[in-house]
């Protein structure tokens, strides 16, 4: 399977990647409420790109474990990356204008999440929802 | 002298107008297939040609900028919003500007002077297009404004109880919109009860449930009570896993169900109601 990208530059991007990542999740077979859970995180991360990280680009693949098929989504940005991931993660707490419940809701909704974050090179999140 | 590069082609031209203009407007007229009437076609083209000539007669040279093309843009302008606005394809508007390279080929022939010419009607053809597309682009902006307006109709359900079926995604500006629809309905109706329903919106992510907690307290600022219907199964579990919370904000599966409740909060009892008209 070849990942598929998605610049995001604006809000018209995050409803982009929200698609992309549909489509994705319906070729893997996964569950009606799996998909809603994956395609809510996506939303949340590409709204982060773009607000925080001013912009970058999203790429979702199929993906397979031993025996079950699932979805990774990568989010890049060259942002000023995130200070305290701890902090960041921390539900209520918002940088901007939000909920503050983006991050730390997006890692509830997914089965593995990874942040790598550096100020020089901005921040990769990687997210793999599992069919079940 | 800028306009030796052109020869004597303006005035050949000049000599045989009405013959190039005849093969020009038959060039255009068999792509344009009879959408446009043959009198409109006739004065566009026969203006355009003679703000044209003109131009290249009083030293217009190659550059398009040049003060003596103004009205030679300001035509194509015309006839491009035109084209696009009537929805003709970008080749059917270029095509208008192209052919008359062929017009004069055929009419006056191609000596010296011909290729300095054909440099303009190029710019001229890749002007048209630009300018088309521009047009294209506000029919578009126009369209999802239009849009937005339509995808967000608020109705009335019953005596004082108005609804607001919200469908596709909610971004700022679209929810900027509901909001001012609802209350202005509200007021316009003087309803005491709102229903959200939220069945046609494919995922609520913190910005959407931000965005109707927002309407919420709005319609409660003015008296109005608010209930959130269309919370499908997948739907309620992505809210739980996001941790967002709508307090004492009363949700319900269906729109039935928030009709019910809206009603019997406004002190109606729904069996008598019934009873009364029949039912």
């Amino acid at each position: 399977m070849t990942a598929q990208e998605q610049a995001i530059a604006g809000d018209a991007d995050v409803v982009r990647v929200r698609q992309l990542v549909r489509t994705v999740a319906v070729a893997a077979r996964l569950s009606l409420v799996d998909q809603t859970k994956l395609v809510t995180a996506a939303s949340e991360l590409a709204r982060n790109t773009l607000i925080h990280g001013g912009g970058g680009s999203a790429s979702v693949e199929q993906v397979t474990s031993a025996v079950k098929p699932g979805v990774r989504v990568v989010f890049r940005d060259k942002g000023p990356g995130i200070a305290d991931i701890a902090l960041a993660l921390t539900d209520g707490y918002t940088s901007g204008s939000g909920m503050g419940l983006g991050l730390g809701g997006a890692k509830r909704l997914v089965d593995q999440f990874d942040i790598v974050s550096d100020p020089a090179e901005g921040t990769t999140i990687t997210v793999v929802k599992w069919a079940r | 002298m800028a306009a030796e590069i052109f020869g004597n082609v303006v005035e050949r031209c000049r000599a045989e107008e009405e013959s190039l203009l005849g093969r020009w407007r038959e060039i255009v007229a068999e792509s344009l297939r009879g959408r446009m009437t043959g009198a409109e076609l006739d004065k566009e083209l026969r203006d355009l040609l003679d703000a044209l000539l003109s131009a290249l007669a009083t030293g217009g040279g190659t550059d398009l900028n040049a003060e003596p093309y103004a009205e030679v843009r300001a035509l194509l302008v015309e006839l491009s919003r035109n084209r696009a606005h009537q929805g003709f394809s970008p080749r059917e508007t270029a095509v208008g500007v192209y052919a008359l390279k062929r017009a004069i080929r055929d009419t006056v022939g191609a000596e010296a002077g011909f290729a300095a010419l054909s440099d303009v009607i190029d710019e001229l053809g890749l002007l048209t297009f630009e300018i088309y597309t521009k047009a294209r682009e506000e029919v578009i902006t126009n369209q999802a404004e239009q849009l937005l307006e339509l995808a967000t109709p608020v109705v009335k359900l019953w005596h004082g109880v108005v609804a607001l079926p919200l469908v596709g995604t909610l971004d700022s500006a679209r929810a900027q919109v509901v909001m001012e629809k609802l209350l202005q309905t509200l007021v316009d109706t003087g309803s005491e009860h709102a229903i959200i329903d939220i069945t046609g919106v494919s995922a609520v992510d913190t910005q959407v449930a931000q965005h109707l907690l927002k309407t919420i307290v709005a319609a409660r600022l003015m008296g109005a009570d608010c209930i959130i219907s269309g919370i499908r199964p997948q739907i309620a579990q992505t809210i739980v896993a996001l941790g967002i919370e709508f307090g004492d904000i009363a949700t319900k599966a269906t729109l039935a169900d928030a009709l019910m409740l809206a009603i019997s909060r406004s002190g109606v009892d729904f069996g008598t109601e019934m009873a009364k008209r029949g039912l």
